[in-house]
């Protein structure tokens, strides 16, 4: 299937170098996957409109392990769904692998979600008529057609159980999510996100809605993703403690980035 | 694929929308059941309808017939020779019957349409002989009284009849006659005739058992009205010879009667269906009729039950007589005084399998114009032709009525979808984040609607056929249960519900029932595939 975004040109931008300087050396020579700059979204209620966004710029390199923290209602769950193509930004702009993504077309975008872009939630966001081992395979599902699917369901069959087997699920994969623990759904979820092998993981929040324990496994999992597996991860938190462990961390505070800073 | 899942299993776990659905099992069941019954009731009203009407018949407009039916036949057969199987000549006029009644022993008038008919070739035009109670009459109808068994193969329950009932009958008449004020101030006449009705015997005919056949030349009759020269009064003679009819041995001139001339069905003390008949085959009966003259004055003559006729059909039943078409002639005097030519006043015919019926009759209509002629031609389709409409009409209606209740359930299941899409309003987030296209969330709300109108239509039609199967059953239960009686056989003729599967209306049904299924999903399915994404997954 070819798309908009897959006829895209592979040249990534180099990053200002300030910046990459205190960035882990591993990171030095890596390209730039996901950029933002000047992204300013606004809601309207009513009559009033409430500006959410009023100008926001990051950068995101390969294998990077990025966080993004402040208040409630400093507009991060936002821009994470900017990021993932969800909504479209009022302005600005926003490039994934040097290719403008804000202003695709629907299908376009689409695509993207199925495909680069994985993304976990806070409230994991599982579909419940399905078992474990189902959802995981939805991405799959998604993008081919009955035939398609049909012929290489055994080799889909078998990544989905082997990532289950990666967070630690392989005994639950006739699960329905209501039969599942808060950290087991999360792990699902995570299971589910890499499914499609995707270039670039966005996490909403995924251990708000779980107990200490459970987060720290489920941070266990992400970090294990991002230095085993070379994930990119960007993570919404709000969680100062988990933030601690990125890479880089960017602080959003009134719809403005108010600092980045970079894991010592 | 992903459709397919999600349809399924929200199939499987929302057991609200099967209950939606419900009401188009039933509709479909319904429409079924209405359908298959009315074609059944259609089906066997045509048969009947046509069983005893022939394929063409052309009519006379004036009671004493059409003269000369041997050019006309043969005209035809000229004209669509190719096409006809068997052709008659028949006469058929208003007249009255009058026998007595052997339950209450008294006289009954009723008007009767008389049919003279020749039956040699009379039921190779129709099913006529089918219809008639003795089995040695449907084979050929010879209008002499058989000795008895009436109703062999047809009926389960017959009283006795033809000459075994005519003999005691007549020794019965022979005692009353005999002792006539045996018990005190009580005239004979008075006696309940039952079983013995009275007979009449101004009008001898033949030597019962002993005569050979009455087929054409009846004899006696025909020399006595030829010598008198004076057609249509046949008694008005004084010089006829005096014979002695011996009711115990011979028999007047056959009829064939209606059923139901002579019967009524209803219930006896235990509420078992029953006929009751007021006269028999072996009894005796009178019919007046009018003759050829200017104007036409009442002929009448005595004739002997010799079989009865049943088509199930009430109209037929309660009014069709048949007698020898040749005594008909004679008593109405239709011959021609020059050229002793006899007339009638219909001929029938019938046409080969596969012949087109309007094109015949449309080339007779042309042979014999009405300006001319003034003949009725018409097909047995036209005759029938208000009721057949009638049925039709009704059909249409209740099929066009119950699938507004199938439309009514439609908006069940539109309300139903709603509530189900604003239920998974984050089942559809989660599919687009995933990057499921609007138009797959759509799709998956439609297969839903699809599904649950296939298994709802499929359940439907499954029900239904099965209620067809065993309507009969299920009556017999209502009956039981409501002691009402569902398929009164005392008002319709059939003993059991007739019913005919069409099974290309069943497949109308079930599309039907799934289009208005896949149609009351669209709405909700495009509300589903509208939603933002991010307020979907933000919907608690």
């Amino acid at each position: 299937m070819s798309s908009a975004y897959e006829l895209a040109i592979e040249h990534p931008a180099e990053s200002s170098m300030d910046q990459k300087n205190q960035l882990h050396p591993r990171l030095l020579k890596s390209p730039v996957v996901l950029k933002a700059t000047g992204v300013t979204k606004s809601y309207r209620k009513g009559k009033v409109e409430v500006p959410v966004l009023k100008g926001v710029d990051i950068e995101v390199l390969e294998g990077e392990f990025q966080a993004i923290v402040g208040a409630s209602g400093s507009g991060k769950s936002t821009f994470l769904h900017l990021l993932a193509t969800l909504d479209k930004p009022d302005d600005g702009e926003i490039y994934f692998e040097d290719n403008r993504i804000d202003n695709l077309p629907a299908a376009s975008r689409d695509i993207l979600r199925n495909r680069y872009i994985g993304m976990i939630f806070q409230f994991y966001h599982l579909l419940p008529e399905l078992t474990a081992l189902e959802n995981v395979l939805m991405p799959v599902m998604i993008h081919h057609g009955f035939m398609s699917y049909m012929l290489q369901r055994r080799k889909f069959r078998k990544r989905a159980k082997e990532l289950l087997d990666l967070v630690g699920l392989s005994h639950r994969l006739k699960h329905r999510p209501r039969e599942m623990s808060g950290g087991e759904m999360q792990r699902v979820a995570i299971a589910r996100s890499l499914m499609a092998n995707p270039r670039l993981l966005l996490a909403d929040e995924p251990t708000g809605n779980l107990d200490r324990a459970a987060g720290e496994e489920i941070m266990e999992i992400i970090h294990e993703l991002n230095s085993a597996y070379d994930v990119t991860i960007v993570m919404v938190t709000h969680d100062l403690s988990i933030a601690a462990q990125a890479d880089r961390t960017v602080r959003l505070a009134e719809g403005r980035v108010e600092s980045v800073s970079f894991q010592s | 694929m992903y459709k397919l899942l999600l349809s399924w299993r929200y199939l499987k776990s929302r057991y609200i929308a099967l209950a939606s659905i419900v009401s188009v099992t039933l509709g479909v069941a319904t429409l079924i059941v209405v359908n298959s019954v009315m074609a059944g009731f259609s089906d066997e009203m045509h048969k009947r309808l046509h069983g005893i009407l022939s394929d063409i018949v052309i009519r006379s407009h004036d009671l004493n017939g059409l003269p000369d039916p041997e050019w006309h036949m043969d005209e035809i057969r000229q004209l669509a020779g190719d096409d006809i199987e068997a052709m008659t000549a028949a006469i058929q006029i208003p007249a009255m019957i009058n026998f007595r009644d052997n339950i209450q022993g008294q006289w009954i008038t009723q008007p009767i349409t008389l049919i003279g008919i020749d039956h040699q070739t009379y039921s190779g035009v129709s099913d006529f002989s089918e219809y008639l109670l003795h089995p040695d009459n449907r084979e050929q109808l010879d209008f002499l009284l058989k000795e008895n068994d009436y109703g062999r193969g047809k009926k389960d329950r017959f009283p006795v009849s033809g000459w075994a009932r005519r003999r005691v009958s007549a020794e019965w008449e022979q005692k009353a006659v005999e002792a006539p004020s045996d018990s005190e101030g009580i005239d004979a006449a008075d006696v309940p005739a039952s079983p013995f009705p009275l007979v009449d015997d101004s009008g001898v005919e033949g030597q019962g058992a002993t005569i050979a056949g009455l087929d054409g030349q009846l004899s006696g009759v025909p020399d006595s009205t030829g010598d008198l020269g004076v057609p249509g009064v046949p008694f008005q003679s004084s010089n006829e010879p005096e014979i002695v009819f011996d009711p115990a041995s011979e028999q007047h001139t056959g009829i064939v009667l209606g059923i139901s001339i002579c019967s009524v069905r209803g219930r006896d003390a235990d509420g078992e269906v029953m006929d009751y008949y007021f006269a028999l085959p072996g009894d005796d009966v009178k019919v007046t009729f009018p003759n050829t003259g200017q104007p036409p004055k009442a002929v009448s003559d005595s004739f002997t039950i010799v079989d009865f006729y049943e088509s199930e059909m009430s109209e037929y039943d309660s009014s069709f007589a048949f007698v020898p078409l040749a005594k008909l002639q004679d008593l109405r005097g239709m011959v021609d005084v020059q050229s002793g030519v006899k007339s009638v006043s219909t001929i029938q015919l019938k046409l080969k399998e596969g012949a087109d019926l309007n094109v015949v009759r449309d080339k007779l209509q042309a042979r014999f114009p009405i300006q001319q002629f003034g003949y009725q031609i018409q097909t047995w389709r036209d005759m029938q032709g208000p009721l057949l409409a009638a049925v039709q009409l009704e059909t249409t209606i209740l099929n066009i009525l119950l699938f507004l209740i199938i439309a009514v359930a439609g908006f069940g299941i539109l309300a139903t979808f709603f509530m189900i899409v604003v239920e998974k309003t984050r089942d559809v987030g989660i599919l687009k984040s995933l990057g499921a296209p609007s138009s797959g969330v759509m799709s998956i709300f439609l297969g839903y609607g699809l599904s649950l109108g296939t298994v709802g239509s499929g359940v439907g039609l499954v029900l239904g056929l099965l209620f067809v199967k065993h309507i009969n059953t299920i009556a017999g239960w209502i009956e039981g249960v409501t002691g009402q009686e569902v398929f009164d056989p005392t008002v319709y003729y059939f003993n059991q519900i007739p019913v005919i599967v069409n099974p290309l209306t069943c497949v109308w049904v079930v599309i039907g029932a799934i289009a208005i299924a896949v149609i009351a999903s669209i709405l909700p399915a495009r509300k589903a595939a509208k939603l933002h994404p991010v307020e979907a997954l933000r919907y608690e």
